[in-house]
């Protein structure tokens, strides 16, 4: 009777997650929708504590106290652009917790002598590989988008792939052991080790703009670790609840893959982002005597002359913070009868809507986002497109070089904007290493600076003008 | 019926109601998306209050209480920065 109520509850914890995601398909719904999948939590957790099996509330209540404080102070005081860590970091708790609740089961049924079926402990070791690498991994994701310990640049050895192999080929042997004899804890605990190692291993290579896909497919591991965990416990409330999560980031993972024309063993093996040798050079030769440079004054009167601007931001907004200026910019051409709208790249930042959340912390309406494809139907109408601080995902040698690194990558199309104008620091490639021919196009003026000064000094020269 | 198979045919419809679901969210919401479900992912929470509340060993019982604190932070700070995020987006 008991556990029925309890399967019962986790049933309609269930259908609260599925109507809370529903909630995300529009801005409008999305805060509700939100506060749904939060009270389905609710009802789940609740629930579970008239569980029979357990038998003092000291450690519970320990934990969640401990854990309620740490997320929630991390969730108030992270700001907007440490958004892309955050996200990274969570999706590792949620692996690790996995990993413990699975290494828990195992230890369980080996003590009280319950059954350890092959579902059970077939799931330990899925549940405790995934769960490691998730950990490990976000870890590792984490420290690139901080800076902190591991380089953002791929980190490449030689016979990295073997490797590789070896250590997955490795896991995946001593959760067999497990499999054929589940009294061997230790060797649980060894399998974890391993696969911990293997989290690692995989992040390294991968540099900071391939990171978007990083981070969606550590959140659907996070997601599959925790129905794996529901196959050891038997238990359709983290079944449903984990696959959820893991169909979710599947569909980030294909979505940011396709954005960036490559398959996901491309993104996950081939440490794109390193030096690209004779990139500088044949830089030069692209942009020798065809650099026009421009001033704020100079863009003011241009921008003057416009009905319709199409700001185009990338990682570079990100860094110099600029979101800010950028909202000034745009209400003060607004004001002055200019239409203006945002053209968002699927990977532009660090991870999946990293570029929305940041304008919209910044106040820009969201119906002012157009996507990519959106965005390029209305080029040819666009008089000034501002490029900030964005450079691969508007390089037009993707549709041109099919010998490119980034041949055949959906672009922005900015060139077919009548004047296009990029806000840099300097002529450096962006992280695909290769020349940017925009730079040297007819209609394009760069405008040489830090994107956040560059946007105020703009802003000035605006009002002024 | 043999009690897998139930639950691998749950876990496969699941996957199918996930993607049909989330589909539809828009890339605007990309990242409140990944931070939400995220926290749904926290799930394995229940499993953890088990496990520490059980007290079979005194190992089992750290294992639990660790389990309990990553998944808390996941819930918790999972829902909670959705909460901030989606709050701008809705502001208009």
């Amino acid at each position: 009777m008991r556990e029925s109520i309890i399967n019962i509850a986790y049933l309609v914890a269930s259908i609260l997650f599925i109507f809370g995601l529903k909630g995300l398909a529009h801005p409008r719904t999305a805060v509700r929708g939100n506060l749904i999948g939060a009270v389905g939590m609710l009802i789940a957790v609740l629930v579970t504590m008239i569980d029979q099996s357990i038998i003092s509330f000291e450690m519970i209540i320990i934990g969640i106290v401990v854990g309620s404080a740490i997320g929630a102070i991390m969730a108030i005081k992270i700001p907007m652009t440490g958004m892309p860590q955050l996200v990274a970091i969570f999706n590792g708790f949620g692996g690790g917790a996995s990993l413990f609740v699975a290494g828990a089961a195992l230890l369980e049924a080996n003590i009280t002598g319950s059954a350890t079926g092959t579902q059970m402990t077939v799931a330990t070791a899925i549940s405790g590989i995934i769960g490691a690498v998730t950990f490990w991994g976000s870890l590792v994701a984490f420290c690139k988008l901080q800076e902190v310990v591991v380089s953002g640049n791929p980190v490449q050895f030689p016979g990295q792939h073997v490797l590789n192999i070896l250590v997955l080929l490795a896991a995946i042997g001593l959760g067999a052991w497990i499999v054929v004899d589940p009294s061997a804890v230790s060797t649980y605990w060894y399998m974890v080790a391993v696969a911990s190692l293997l989290g690692i291993l995989l992040v390294i290579p991968i540099g900071g703009a391939d990171m978007p896909v990083v981070v969606a497919l550590l959140n659907s591991y996070s997601g599959l670790a925790a129905a794996a965990t529901g196959f050891v416990l038997n238990n359709n409330g983290l079944i449903i609840a984990g696959s959820l999560v893991g169909a979710s980031g599947l569909i980030l993972t294909t979505i940011m893959c396709k954005a960036m024309n490559r398959s996901l063993a491309n993104v996950m093996f081939a440490g794109v982002g390193g030096e690209v040798v004779g990139g500088a050079q044949k830089g030069a030769e692209i942009y020798e005597g065809k650099i026009k440079s421009t001033s704020a004054e100079e863009l003011a009167m241009v921008l003057e002359g416009a009905q319709r601007v199409m700001i185009v931001p990338g990682y570079g907004m990100a860094v110099a913070q600029a979101q800010h200026p950028v909202r000034d910019l745009y209400n003060l051409l607004e004001e002055r009868g200019i239409k203006v709208e945002f053209a968002v790249h699927p990977v532009a930042g660090r991870m999946p809507g990293h570029m929305n959340v940041l304008l919209a912390e910044a106040d820009i309406p969201y119906d002012k986002l157009l996507e990519m494809e959106q965005a390029n139907s209305e080029m040819g109408d666009v008089d000034v497109s501002i490029v900030l601080g964005a450079n691969d995902v508007v390089n037009p040698v993707a549709r041109t070089d099919p010998t490119s690194p980034i041949a055949g990558m959906p672009i922005i199309d900015v060139d077919k904007s009548k004047t296009v104008v990029v806000i840099k620091r300097s002529l450096s490639p962006g992280f695909a290493g290769i020349p940017n021919p925009l730079f040297a196009a007819d209609n394009t003026l760069m405008y040489f600076g830090d994107g956040k000064k560059a946007i105020v000094d703009l802003n000035a020269a605006i009002k002024e003008g | 019926m043999d009690i897998f198979v139930i639950s691998l045919t749950i876990f496969a419809l699941s996957i199918f109601v996930g993607f049909e679901v989330i589909t539809k969210v828009p890339p605007t919401l990309h990242t409140p998306l990944m931070s939400g479900s995220n926290a749904i992912s926290g799930i394995t929470l229940i499993g953890a209050l088990i496990s520490a509340g059980a007290q079979h060993s005194t190992v089992t019982t750290v294992l639990g209480l660790c389990a309990v604190i990553f998944a808390t932070i996941n819930v918790v700070g999972g829902f909670l920065v959705t909460h901030r995020m989606l709050k701008m987006f809705q502001r208009k």
